[in-house]
């Protein structure tokens, strides 16, 4: 019985870990956060690349690495759309202990829904209809949810609420890349072979320009007018390929990547114009002004052709 | 009636000619093509527009520069360098001879010789096309072609825009010059004799 005793004394003071570091705090976190310091219980641990546990019957302090996949940004959370949460708002309070216990390593996440569905206050981002797109998309495959590339604790609704469309292009196909350029995030969710962007697109003009001016689901999703991004991933062989579903007038972009903007509309005579914000798409912005300027001068000249190809011939026969 | 024959058109100047009449053609059409492209009924599809566009302004670019160095390195030159005097009422008066003189039957005002390969809206127009024109419009289309290589903001717009709208209009004037072009050149003795010059170098006029 004493040796048992002994036992678990020892495997209880084993696992110490070492009180939360508060110069990691910032002033800011405390004006969007009611539980900055109940978080740093968690983020001293989650907001670092390392953490040391401490035997505290022996004093011996032991380093080790955070998994990068369990830290989380301190700043990118205390910005992010849930900034104003406690971790145990989502996470279980079994993770209050150290070492965690399986249990709560285990546990059922939450998914959008849970919180976000059939909500009044929620209702203008329509997460049930997004929620139908997930479950008609490719990616509706085991062990993916929401979070795979909305992740809860950092995520911004960027081009909901950005003024710079590249930027928000940019935010957005990271999260594509986070898993379709990083294999070892990829391999976690499907057995299939690496893929080459750069190779699977080589068929695309100005790659650069592409990938920095538009987003992936510009080409690989199907428009759904009731929200504001879709979210019904198409299979690859379903992608717009066609160039000018995006450079006409009716282009593509209005309906996607400029929804929010669309209310714009023209600008300076430029058809799309609210593109003009930030890119020029061959076809999409075309400028009426110059359409019939050019239609103009160009039917004078072949009227005054016309004209002068009557007389020379009449003048001929006469 | 005796056939007057200047040797005008040396093998490389109708060479130059042919390619560039060819290759202009192409960017006219394909250029129109992806200007009004629309999904249902393009008039050549995108990607097939834009890849003849970028190969024949490649060739158009080469070109360019053939005819450049090749007019500073032979006598063609001096036909776009020497101008004559009084060049508004010299202007004025071709101007006079297409719409009304032609009709009488009137002598060309500066008749064609060895020195003078042009008449003087001849001539003008195809310095401002040649030295004015045709440099902007390589240039914005290279702009286009490689937009990462251009300024983000010319004039506080979007680098791009500038160098389309740039690029939509000189492509518009050259369009015009050609239509122009082609039909001034029905204006000679008869209406082939102008094409056959540039085919046997040869111009051709009753004395």
């Amino acid at each position: 019985m004493i040796a048992g005793i002994l036992l678990a004394a020892c495997i209880m003071t084993f696992a110490q870990i070492p009180e939360a570091d508060t110069s990691r705090i910032k002033s800011s976190y405390y004006e969007v956060n009611d539980f900055v310091e109940e978080n740093e219980n968690c983020l001293k641990c989650h907001g670092e690349v390392k953490y040391a546990l401490e035997d505290t019957l022996f004093g011996r302090v032991l380093t080790q690495y955070m998994c990068p996949a369990d830290i989380l940004d301190r700043d990118a959370f205390y910005t992010g759309v849930h900034r104003a949460f406690s971790c145990t708002d989502c996470h279980s309070y079994d993770y209050e202990t150290f070492p965690h216990p399986l249990e709560a390593r285990l546990e059922e996440m939450y998914t959008c829904l849970d919180c976000h569905g059939y909500d009044e206050n929620f209702a203008h981002y329509n997460f049930e209809v997004i929620q139908e797109e997930f479950e008609a998309s490719i990616h509706n495959i085991d062990e993916f949810s929401c979070w795979k590339c909305h992740d809860p604790h950092s995520y911004r609704a960027f081009i909901r609420n950005s003024q710079d469309i590249e930027e928000a292009v940019r935010y957005d196909n990271n999260m594509c890349l986070n898993c379709h350029s990083n294999f070892d995030r990829f391999m976690l969710l499907t057995d299939r072979e690496e893929i080459n962007l750069v190779e699977s697109h080589d068929w695309l003009p100005n790659q650069v320009s592409h990938f920095s001016s538009v987003r992936c689901i510009e080409c690989h999703t199907e428009i759904n007018d009731t929200i504001l991004v879709a979210h019904k991933i198409l299979p690859r062989e379903e992608a717009v390929k066609k160039c000018t579903e995006c450079h006409s007038r009716n282009s593509r972009l209005m309906q996607t990547l400029y929804k929010f903007e669309v209310k714009e509309g023209r600008k300076g005579g430029f058809v799309n114009g609210v593109i003009l914000n930030d890119a020029y798409v061959i076809g999409a912005n075309q400028n009426d002004f110059l359409n019939w300027i050019s239609l103009l001068v160009f039917g004078l000249t072949l009227v005054v052709i016309l004209f002068h190809t009557v007389l020379r011939i009449r003048n001929n026969k006469n | 009636m005796a056939t007057k024959k200047i040797y005008l058109y040396p093998v490389w100047v109708r060479l130059w000619h042919m390619i560039n009449a060819l290759m202009i053609l192409l960017l006219i059409l394909t250029g129109i093509s992806m200007r009004y492209s629309t999904p249902e009924n393009p008039l050549i599809r995108f990607d097939i527009a834009v890849g003849i566009h970028n190969v024949a302004a490649f060739i158009v670019t080469f070109n360019y520069g053939i005819f450049v160095i090749g007019n500073i390195l032979t006598r063609n030159g001096r036909y776009y360098r020497k101008w004559r005097k009084n060049l508004a009422t010299n202007l004025w008066k071709q101007f006079v001879f297409y719409a009304v003189g032609i009709f009488r039957k009137e002598p060309h005002p500066f008749p064609i010789n060895e020195e003078q390969k042009f008449n003087p809206l001849q001539k003008f127009s195809y310095v401002i096309v040649m030295y004015l024109c045709m440099p902007l419009l390589i240039l914005s289309g290279l702009g286009l072609m490689f937009p990462d290589l251009i300024a983000y903001k010319v004039f506080n717009i979007s680098g791009l825009v500038f160098y389309d709208v740039v690029h939509i209009i000189l492509g518009f004037v050259i369009s015009l010059f050609v239509l122009i072009h082609i039909y001034t050149c029905t204006l000679g003795d008869k209406p082939g004799t102008l094409f056959k010059s540039m085919i046997n170098g040869y111009h051709e006029e009753h004395e």
